[in-house]
């Protein structure tokens, strides 16, 4: 088996007094999709940025390695971080308005990942860009390019940032909830353009979402976090189907529209001692365990660890072994 | 009619609605002065005639609708009236020491503009260092401290402590020569003399430092707050994620966007660099038409005082106009650009 | 509790106890001249511990005058920020809930106003109306209502736009008590720190007008009158102008930091300048 293109191992993050990511680990392999899926607060963005390396400055790794084709990329010099990104690893932001400066024209700001990495010229740079754009079914690109990003719907504008991460053919993308700003309509062709664009060039893909209708269709595999720790991993089919972990369930639930035992739709989940207030030290317990309607006495004594159930399988619950 | 041209309209027809307001004011101001204005005018040990010659030639009798008309026709045609103190017309002196104040707050200007944009990138490259403290200290200070002030400050060290720079005059006596276009700086500059044009820079320095300080103060505070918030920003995390190198295309991609919020502020305080003129010129003895100003007041010479704040006004205004053009060529979406 | 407001905050209280104390802790009549002992040094650059910060040109102690010119500093300053707060503040009001044309009217008239180089029209009104405390308090006001009346009236028009003023004039309120019980005390914060930044310019508008011989009268002691008194004989000592220079720019920075140090504590969104 070929060694995977990204390997996160241990990853542990923090924000002041607060864990964001507990020794989270994770495989990619080269043209795959693996949907990384939680609440907001889970710390499913926190990995994604992470991988980039685009942690705010508050933002502490305490400890884990992530392995890009071999390279660590938590221990290289910043200088290299910039050589791979807009080239061989790319992201794509959740809010197109904010994340598009907002004083510069668009053909400036899609062509610079192409003037740096690939020498090309402006002009050069903007007629590759145009013919990305074209192909995700924009008719006039060139006008596009021409103009400021408030000028454009969000559509639009995530069409361009699409295009931005695409155009050095990078072999690695995180999309950190690209179409959670969008409406219904706009966020399926969004997806439909993302899964185009990575199918045809093998691009591995990260993609973190709170919504896991959206990953039904898109990924090869789902990666399910739960207050910074990652609860469940597992082939998109059979997570679905089978779901191991009572918080995958509850999820699916959620988005089912049936009654679940969680919180509202997307809050700082409850309890006594919910995540937020256990997440200064390690645990010694499952942190679902406030809202787990499985939960066993061995849920308050020691903190499950993931482990695997089954061929590409790992839960990390109490309830499976 | 497109945007852009509706946009300058608009603001040319407030221009000229700000002139009006700015006459009339003028024109109360001058005849609200408790007592007789032609009396105050006139010189010592004049006649009832006199008084009253003076009181026809400056338009101050009659009905005061029929004053304002004429005051009003006056202005239009740029006349000020003959200038008692000086026995000269008082349009013609104000012409012949505008240049002068035109080139200090012009350098004011460029002082400000220039050094804050250039103190808030150092600051902000040195965030969390001694230097950003420093900076903000100064920044506070620069503000807080009058204009006059910080003149009077360079007076004392330059001029009786370092003697590094001068503290009088538009250029040394000994390198005088007449004028061409106005600018002391490109008349040196075309007769290519080095010891002339340094000896303008020299004389120049001071009086515009301390007339630029607070403004410059300010712009430092803004582009400061406005890059450090800037860096928050969502777009900055799209521009390094192009791998995009941190100072040098950052800065620009970033201060372009503090240009903008930086242009209102200079809109709004560049009139108090204008008007600042006013004590700088007499404390440095710059001759323009700020050192004017003190003295026309004393001597309650209305038209040069008349003339004086109109062209204060005017000063004011165009440069209210163009600070408003540059705002709407900065921010795309005021767009004058599309 | 941050840096700004301390620091601010001592060097107002400080200025406020030499103000208030002034007349008692003054060791001369500010007023009283010694032509015997002019433009003597401070005591620790020789000269005698009767004037313990010198005297100025006729004889008067500089001590004395320092201390003097901080009430008239205060005076000034507590009054013009009051009182171009009680002008700006109600037309500011006014035109960020009324909006449309009395707003555009109302914010014409604040542009026509402020197209007049301020210093130009302190100096004319005290030109015309004479020497004196009250009259340059009168010409502070007349020239600087204008920022109080353009950034209240932005922040009006903001919290005009939040619920609770809708649900307000749902229940049927008249516009007069809507501005005051609901938009008023959402605006406190704001008129404080922009009262203290006023007082930081209205001290230097003073002494700007007392420099130039159009502020106070001849008898009333002012930083800016010692200021031109002292220049005039800078080349005997730096102190005579130097002193009441550092008394200025202490009391302006002091008033600064408060205000931004307000700022920061009660809302460090709330904007300064229109």
């Amino acid at each position: 088996m070929t060694e995977p293109i990204l390997r996160v191992s241990d990853l542990t993050v923090r924000y002041g007094r607060r864990l964001a990511t507990r020794q989270v680990g994770l495989e990619l392999a080269a043209g795959e999709v693996l949907g990384l899926v939680g609440e907001s607060g889970a710390g499913k963005s926190t990995v994604g940025r992470a991988v980039v390396r685009m942690l705010p400055e508050c933002a502490r790794v305490e400890a884990g390695a992530i392995r890009f084709r071999g390279r660590d990329l938590l221990a290289v010099s910043e200088a290299e971080m910039r050589r791979r990104r807009g080239a061989d690893l790319a992201l794509v932001p959740q809010d197109p308005l904010s994340a598009l400066n907002p004083v510069f024209r668009l053909g400036v700001q899609a062509t610079d990942a192409l003037r740096i990495h690939r020498g090309l010229s402006r002009r050069e740079g903007e007629r590759e860009v145009a013919r990305l754009l074209a192909r995700m079914g924009i008719p006039d690109p060139i006008d596009i390019l021409r103009r400021h990003p408030h000028e454009l719907s969000g559509g639009m504008r995530q069409r361009v940032l699409l295009a931005m991460a695409f155009s050095c053919e990078p072999s690695l993308v995180v999309a950190d909830e690209p179409t959670t700003a969008l409406d219904v309509t706009t966020q399926a062709q969004i997806l439909r353009i993302l899964q185009g664009l990575q199918a045809e060039r093998g691009v591995a893909t990260l993609f973190v979402t709170h919504d896991l209708g959206v990953v039904a269709h898109l990924a090869h595999r789902v990666a399910v976090m739960y207050a910074g720790c990652l609860v469940e991993v597992a082939p998109t089919a059979d997570l679905f189907r089978a779901p191991a972990h009572p918080y995958t369930e509850a999820l699916l639930n959620a988005s089912s529209g049936a009654p679940t035992p969680t919180s509202g739709a997307g809050g700082s989940p409850r309890g006594d001692d919910g995540p937020w207030s256990a997440l200064t030290d390690a645990p010694c317990a499952c942190p679902f365990r406030a809202r787990c309607p499985r939960r066993l006495a061995a849920c308050d004594e020691a903190m499950p660890l993931l482990r695997e159930i089954a061929p590409a399988r790992r839960v990390a619950c109490h309830l499976h072994g | 009619m497109a945007p852009s041209v509706r946009f300058l309209a608009t603001r040319l027809a407030l221009g000229v609605l700000s002139l009006w307001g700015v006459s009339v004011l003028t024109f109360v101001v001058l005849r609200v002065v408790p007592g007789d204005p032609a009396l105050l005018m006139a010189p010592v040990g004049s006649t009832a005639d006199d008084v009253e010659r003076i009181r026809r030639d400056f338009g101050l009798a009659g009905p005061w609708w029929a004053q304002y008309g004429a005051f009003l026709g006056d202005l239009l045609r740029g006349q000020f009236g003959r200038s008692l103190w000086l026995q000269q017309d008082a349009r013609r002196v104000i012409l012949e020491r505008l240049p002068a104040t035109f080139e200090l707050a012009v350098a004011a200007l460029i002082l400000s503009v220039a050094g804050g944009i250039a103190l808030g990138l150092v600051s902000v490259w040195g965030r969390r260092t001694w230097i950003e403290s420093a900076g903000v200290s100064l920044g506070t200070v620069g503000i807080a401290v009058p204009n006059f002030v910080w003149g009077l400050l360079f007076i004392v060290v330059f001029g009786a402590f370092l003697r590094w720079l001068p503290i009088s005059g538009r250029v040394a006596p000994e390198l005088e020569a007449p004028e061409v276009t106005g600018s002391a700086l490109v008349d040196t500059l075309l007769r290519r003399d080095p010891a002339a044009v340094a000896s303008v820079l020299g004389h120049l320095a001071l009086p515009a430092l301390a007339l630029a300080l607070p403004l410059l103060a300010a712009v430092f505070r803004t582009v400061r707050s406005d890059l450090l918030g800037a860096l928050g920003e969502e777009y900055v995390v799209t521009e390094r994620m192009k791998g995009l190198g941190e100072g040098r295309i950052l800065g620009w991609r970033v201060l372009r966007n503090a240009l903008i919020p930086t242009t209102t502020l200079v809109g709004v305080q560049f009139g108090f660099v204008i008007g600042g003129t006013v004590l700088i010129e007499t404390i440095f003895s710059w001759p323009g038409i700020g050192q004017l100003t003190l003295e026309a007041f004393q001597y309650r010479d209305f038209p040069l005082i008349q003339g004086i704040v109109i062209v204060y006004g005017i000063a004011v205004i165009l440069s209210n106009l163009a600070v408003d053009l540059a705002y709407a060529a900065l921010n795309p979406r005021v767009g004058l650009t599309s | 509790m941050n840096g700004k407001l301390v620091t601010g905050g001592l060097v107002v209280a400080l200025l406020l106890a030499l103000a208030l104390t002034g007349p008692w802790v003054a060791p001369h009549d500010p007023n009283r001249q010694d032509l015997g002992q002019i433009r003597t040094p401070p005591v620790w650059a020789g000269g005698s511990p009767a004037y313990p910060l010198g005297t100025d040109s006729l004889g008067r102690d500089l001590l004395s005058r320092l201390l003097w010119g901080a009430r008239v500093a205060l005076v000034v300053a507590a009054s013009s920020a009051a009182l171009a707060a009680l002008i700006g503040v109600p037309v500011a009001l006014v035109a960020g809930y009324t909006r449309g044309h009395v707003d555009t009217i109302l914010m014409r008239v604040v542009d026509v106003w402020m197209s007049i180089p301020a210093v130009l029209l302190a100096i004319a009104l005290m030109a015309v109306l004479g020497l004196g405390l009250w009259k340059v308090v009168l010409a502070i006001v007349v020239v600087d209502w204008t920022r109080f009346a353009r950034v209240i009236r932005g922040e009006a028009l903001a919290l005009r736009e939040r619920e609770f003023v809708e649900a307000a004039r749902a229940v049927g309120l008249s516009p007069a008590r809507v501005m005051v019980e609901e938009l008023l005390p959402n605006l406190w914060p704001l008129v404080i720190v922009l009262t203290s930044l006023e007082m930081a310019v209205a001290v230097g508008v003073e002494a700007l007008l007392s420099f130039v011989g159009l502020g106070v009268q001849a008898s009333v002691p002012s930083w800016g009158a010692m200021i031109a008194e002292g220049r005039g004989y800078l080349m005997v000592g730096w102190w005579g102008m130097g002193l009441p220079m550092l008394a200025l720019v202490a009391a302006v920075v002091g008033f600064n930091l408060l205000g931004e140090g307000l700022r920061e504590r009660l809302d460090p969104r709330l904007p300064t300048a229109a």
